[in-house]
């Protein structure tokens, strides 16, 4: 090979930063982006028993939390569509979320205590959504009870999918909803880590 | 609009070209400033655009405005920054480097320009002319220029057995 072709690349690897230091601008970014309120949306992951989870807030509170099998990829891309294209990796503004999951997964915290954004959810999905942190850690409550409790005892169905599409798992429990025939149900998270949550609050 | 990517996808695809690009314009001292204002300044702006604009060429002319900008305010402080290229945050840096970046430093601007944006950017000589402002052909010859420069200045591979400098 002659020069001709080095030089090029001699030029982008004399000038090329090193992951570290674009890591450190990239945090730098996100920290003068939220100082100037234009950090729309920021998120991270974190590692829980059941797999990555990603997190994912506003300045008015979380807005989301996915499951790995959700796809992280897809869901930062849909949030980039439905709330704002300027997303950035920006850990800190999820530091309370990630602190109180973490608990809850060791024992230590039956309720969390966090600013929510509910902007993700709309109509009858909604409402049925705002209902159920009233069933409390280790309980769980049966669809139908659920349709019961918004006043629409016939709409098990849509209670059903209400749990389904739910942005905020764990934090808003659809995974205390049940099947009243016993059966365990559906869940965003997979019927396996819906079975390690309900252990885990020992009911 | 609805295939736009997050603006984090944004940095990981362009943030090591922006640097680049910022480094060779105005060396490592003041790169690591302009890329920040580089990108503060395109989140800020970013909804706005064009679901197919594109990106980098986007990205360099913001970079260019920002050089511009950091230029002048280094050109009105009283006592000038030291002249020594400051190659701390440069880790790759041997002494090939070294002579690389320095050769690159001494170009006439307009050339230092052509250079980063069509060889360390990878934009087009039509992109690079739309940044710059002039002729396709004027931004081909102030690239080749600076190239040639730089080959004669900077002791390569097949000049290593020269005599040293």
């Amino acid at each position: 090979m002659s020069t001709e072709d080095d030089l090029p690349r001699d030029l982008a690897r004399a000038y090329s930063g090193t992951p570290e230091h674009l890591a450190a601008l990239r945090d730098r970014l996100a920290a003068a982006a939220q100082a100037d309120g234009i950090l729309d949306v920021a998120y991270r992951t974190i590692d829980s028993p059941l797999g990555s989870l990603l997190l994912a807030g506003t300045e008015a509170g979380l807005v989301r939390v996915a499951y790995a099998t959700e796809d992280h990829d897809a869901v930062l891309q849909a949030l980039s569509d439905r709330i704002s294209p300027r997303v950035l990796h920006a850990p800190e503004r999820l530091d309370a979320t990630a602190r109180q999951l973490a608990e809850y997964f060791a024992g230590r915290r039956r309720g969390f205590d966090l600013p929510l954004d509910w902007r993700l959810s709309e109509g009858f999905r909604s409402t049925v959504l705002h209902q159920l942190p009233q069933i409390g850690y280790g309980h769980t409550a049966s669809y139908a009870a659920v349709a019961r409790l918004v006043g629409n005892p016939k709409a098990v169905r849509a209670v059903g999918s209400a749990c389904a599409t739910n942005p905020l798992p764990l934090i808003v429990p659809c995974h205390r909803v049940v099947r009243s025939d016993g059966g365990i149900g559906g869940y965003i998270g997979g019927v396996e880590a819906k079975r390690i949550l309900l252990t885990l609050e020992a009911v | 609009m609805t295939d736009k990517q997050p603006f984090e996808s944004v940095v990981a695809a362009h943030g090591d070209t922006v640097l680049r690009v910022c480094r060779a314009v105005l060396g490592p001292a003041d790169a690591d400033d302009a890329w920040s204002e580089t990108f503060l300044s395109a989140m800020k702006a970013y909804p706005g655009l064009a679901a197919d604009a594109n990106v980098e060429a986007w990205l360099v002319t913001i970079a260019h405005r920002k050089a511009i900008d950091v230029t002048r305010a280094t050109a009105r402080r009283p006592v000038p920054a030291a002249e020594l290229p400051d190659t701390t945050s440069a880790p790759a840096a041997d002494h090939r480097d070294l002579d690389l970046t320095a050769a690159l430093a001494r170009l006439p601007t307009k050339q230092k320009q052509a250079v980063a944006y069509h060889y360390l950017a990878g934009l087009p000589y039509t992109d690079v002319a739309a940044v710059l402002g002039g002729s396709t052909d004027a931004a081909r010859r102030a690239a080749a220029d600076g190239i040639a420069t730089l080959r004669r200045c900077y002791p390569g591979v097949t000049a290593r057995k020269g005599e040293p400098r």
